[in-house]
């Protein structure tokens, strides 16, 4: 500043600043085009390497092994050749299933309570909690799964184990609840005000407005919350391999050892040489549940579309 | 209530065939500034309502005669949605709002204070039902929207239901157009379908008095005519308050009026008395334009 | 049934199903810390753990657990956020955004155990690289990766259009604006989702097992061709292989550990979004 206010040295007058700043290259600007747009295209590569990578393996397996006695074998028993992951499938669904039937309605009723009942109080104590759940490890899921609840359901059901899609159900229904509470709740407060009003106004009491107006305007919304929940659930391996006793059958009751999909393959994938069937069996069942999951994901896009549709009709 | 006055909605011309001769006279000059005023079907005595530390509304006194239409007029901001929604508690559902001064509805036969301790919000929105400033239909069919408010209040009987949606839609002057479609979505009505069907909803549920906020704000003038005429023939059966924006609509459709500025009621008189020869400065200035 | 009967009824329920959901989580949390806390002593969180015998520890899975997080989110956090700024600032509605936003949904949908089946074969098997830490937290970089994009994009839209305008009216070209009046506006929002994510992979175990391998090396390296066993697959493998006399008490103590760490996260995670709102505040 000095040199400035002595005025002897050569100062950059108003004019030379222009020059320069008028003159200067902007060719960074390019390379950082560059780069975000290879990183926004690196998620279309990852994906993609994603299917190619398991997709691979599977279909090497499909040329020594029928795909639909894959699909539909019943015996799993790699040593004789056999590769029926019929009983893996049906323990997924059957596990998901559950995790629906229980996770459904307790994450309903904690959605609507959170949009509608709760007072802000509650909120600040709800809130958190929820959070909480959802950053619970899946292996510490599955451990209190295994030490608690395995032990309750064998004390309380007088079979061998306790293992089974009972525990399975009830560890992974409480695993979707932040999934499908954060997301149904954003459905039950995205119906317009003045509705709810129009029904009050009737002189209808809260809880019909919640049934008959609220929760029919929001349920493309919950459906879509339900998908998400379902996925979730379809795709955790941890948890669910702790507590379901892993027996790859059919399972025939919700007390006797299981398995899914996911459990199977983290129990297998490191005990099987590369390229070998039972090992292209892995990610056979790998592809599977990437195509269920891919499933929900459209579907998901199908109901938020009919939703904002609603919406806008309505409006 | 005279006959005289019962059989007047049906001569008042619509609205929209109204020339520009002055319609502001039609109803209000038919009806006579002497007439007496029918009994009152609310009474309101010092009411207040705050937001927060904001005031709504102070110390309004206003009677609102039984079974003709009351005009609530006044500058946006003035207070007169707030009353409006006084008069059925709708105010609570805005966080913060608090009331004092009592709001007496006729209520089997006697008149109760609606603000009393344990007086019961659903009753109340009964027989004070809501018809809103933008049509707010449920998502679901024409017919479900009319059903709703009787299906919830415990009647069940299906040809009870249907023929309780056919006169109310009928009092609503909807019937004709809708009855070839009733489980059409209401959301692909016209906005002023979509509004007389809200009154048609509100009307199912069989209220006393029918409160209504700027219900013609958001339609074109056609649609706006039509709810125009209607209010006309609703007024025989019920009591109904309307706030409205525009001077000509109070001027074609109440029997009374009131004024609001700044949340305080300025005047309250014959709609009539009211545009030609109001008591109050501040209302002359209104009505004639100066302000507002 | 009265109509008022019902409503009464239906609250209390809905209530009540809010309280079940309080009180499972406050079961889970206490039971892990009431069993696992008398395992955390300074000898457990310093040891490393035996093979063999019982009395081992998990410093070694402290040590790898950081590692593997910390390199994820080195290579996440840069892709992610500016996959997120091309979605917020770039991306014209059209084919190749929307195939972007397919993959980036697809992509935050695949299970975690597919992504361990793709880590396997692409590090273990065709890179030739073992079990190793840089391929569990490449992989684990890849599963926290849609979270990342979505939490950048968001934080990005939210920063309000004239900071923008103001920067772009001094002739600041569209790069420049990026960086210096945008993102710095993002950094709390940001902070908050890497936290998360950073959460997430904390406890992730699916992914790391057939990548980063059930096994530590034999003394303290930074080497990332190393395997690294985290805390969360040494609470897994413990148990599943059950050849330790005291499997129940070490998992028990990892349990704990894990849930400690997950609550300081969450905890640093409220504590950002607080000072987030008052900066917010501030400014408003």
């Amino acid at each position: 500043m000095s040199r400035v206010s002595t005025g002897r040295t050569a100062v950059a007058t108003p004019a030379a600043v222009r020059t320069r700043i008028r003159g200067r290259r902007r060719d960074a600007g390019a390379i950082w085009r560059g780069l975000f747009f290879a990183s926004a295209i690196f998620l279309v590569i990852s994906i993609a390497a994603i299917m190619v990578m398991i997709g691979r393996p599977a279909i090497a397996l499909f040329a020594q092994v029928r795909p639909w006695a894959f699909l539909f074998g019943r015996v799993w028993a790699p040593e004789h050749g056999l590769y029926g992951v019929l009983p893996f499938f049906a323990g997924s669904l059957a596990a998901t299933g559950m995790a629906l039937l229980i996770g459904g309605p307790l994450g309903l009723a904690g959605a609507i309570y959170l949009a509608k009942l709760a007072t802000p109080r509650a909120q600040r104590v709800m809130r958190p909690a929820i959070q909480l759940l959802a950053g619970i490890p899946s292996v510490v899921y599955g451990w209190v799964g295994l030490t608690a609840l395995v032990p309750f359901i064998r004390r309380h059901s007088g079979h061998v184990t306790g293992f089974g899609l009972l525990a399975a159900g009830i560890v992974l229904g409480v695993m979707v609840l932040p999934t499908f509470i954060s997301l149904a709740e954003d459905a039950l407060r995205a119906v317009p005000q003045d509705i709810e009003h129009g029904s009050l106004a009737l002189g209808t009491t809260r809880w019909q407005t919640i049934a008959h107006v609220i929760i029919p305007a929001a349920w493309p919304g919950i459906a879509a919350a339900g998908i998400l929940g379902l996925a979730r659930a379809i795709g955790e391996t941890m948890a669910v391999q702790m507590v379901l006793g892993n027996s790859p059958v059919i399972p025939t009751g919700l007390i006797v050892p299981a398995s899914t999909l996911t459990s199977e393959i983290v129990l297998e994938m490191g005990s099987t040489p590369q390229g070998s069937p039972a090992n292209n069996a892995l990610f056979a069942m790998g592809l599977l549940l990437l195509l269920v999951s891919l499933g929900l994901i459209v579907a998901v896009r199908a109901t938020r579309r009919e939703a904002t549709a609603g919406v806008r009709e309505a409006h | 209530m005279t006959t005289e006055t019962m059989s007047l909605p049906t001569m008042v011309p619509p609205a929209r065939e109204a020339t520009s001769a002055a319609p502001e006279t039609t109803r209000a000059a038919a009806r006579g500034e002497t007439d007496p005023e029918p009994q009152p079907a609310v009474r309101v005595r010092d009411l207040s309502v705050t937001y927060g530390t904001t005031l709504g509304i102070k110390g309004v006194d206003l009677d609102l005669p039984e079974r003709s239409v009351t005009a609530l007029i006044g500058p946006s901001g003035c207070g007169k949605s707030t009353f409006l929604r006084a008069l059925n508690r709708m105010n609570e559902l805005f966080p913060g709002v608090a009331t004092s001064g009592e709001v007496l509805v006729r209520w089997d036969g006697r008149f109760q204070d609606i603000y009393a301790p344990g007086v019961d919000l659903v009753e109340l929105r009964k027989r004070v039902g809501m018809v809103f400033q933008r049509p707010n239909p449920f998502p679901k069919s024409i017919v479900e929207n009319v059903i709703y408010g009787p299906r919830r209040h415990g009647v069940t009987d299906r040809a009870l239901l249907a023929e309780a949606a056919e006169e109310a839609l009928r009092q609503a002057a909807l019937w004709d157009e809708v009855k070839d479609k009733l489980n059409a979505p209401a959301a692909a009505l016209s906005g002023g379908q979509q509004q007389r069907l809200c009154i048609a909803r509100a009307l199912a549920v069989r209220p006393d008095v029918v409160l209504m906020d700027e219900p013609t704000a958001s339609l074109d003038p056609i649609s706006t005519g039509k709810i125009e005429d209607l209010l006309g023939k609703l007024s025989k059966d019920y009591t109904i308050v309307i706030v409205t924006h525009s001077l000509q609509q109070a001027a074609r459709v109440s029997e009374k009026t009131a004024f609001f500025l700044n949340g305080e009621l300025v005047e309250a008189a014959p709609t009539l008395q009211m545009m030609t020869n109001p008591r109050d400065r501040r209302t002359e200035n209104y009505v004639t334009g100066r302000f507002g | 049934m009265s109509a008022r009967r019902t409503d009464q009824i239906a609250r209390w329920t809905v209530t009540a199903a809010a309280g079940l959901i309080l009180l499972v989580l406050g079961y889970i949390l206490g039971s892990v810390l009431i069993n696992g806390l008398p395992v955390l002593s300074w000898h457990f969180l310093t040891s490393r753990s035996s093979n063999l015998g019982p009395g081992g520890g998990i410093s070694l899975q402290i040590f790898n657990t950081l590692y593997i997080v910390i390199m994820s989110m080195l290579m996440a956090v840069p892709v992610g956020l500016g996959a997120g700024v091309y979605l917020a600032e770039y991306a014209l509605p059209g084919r190749l955004t929307s195939l972007i936003r397919l993959a980036t949904e697809s992509l935050a949908s695949v299970p975690s155990i597919v992504f361990g089946l793709f880590g396997m074969v692409v590090f273990v098997n065709a890179a030739g690289l073992g079990f190793s830490r840089l391929g569990g937290a490449a992989t684990l970089a890849l599963l926290n990766l849609p979270l990342i994009v979505r939490v950048s994009e968001e934080a990005i839209r939210a920063v309000p259009a004239d900071l923008r305008h103001a920067s772009l009216a001094l002739g600041a070209t569209k790069e420049q604006t990026i960086f210096s009046a945008v993102l710095p506006a993002t950094v709390g929002r940001l902070a908050t989702g890497v936290t998360l994510a950073a959460g997430r992979a904390l406890g992730e175990s699916a992914v790391l097992i057939a990548t980063a391998g059930m096994s530590s090396p034999r003394y303290l390296t930074l080497d990332p061709l190393a395997s690294g066993e985290t805390l969360a697959v040494h609470l897994w493998a413990v148990n599943a292989e059950n050849s330790l006399s005291d499997a129940a008490r070490i998992a028990d103590g990892t349990a704990a550990f894990l849930i400690l760490a997950m609550l300081a996260v969450s905890l640093g995670i409220g504590w950002l979004a607080r000072r987030l709102d008052r900066r917010l505040a501030g400014q408003g």
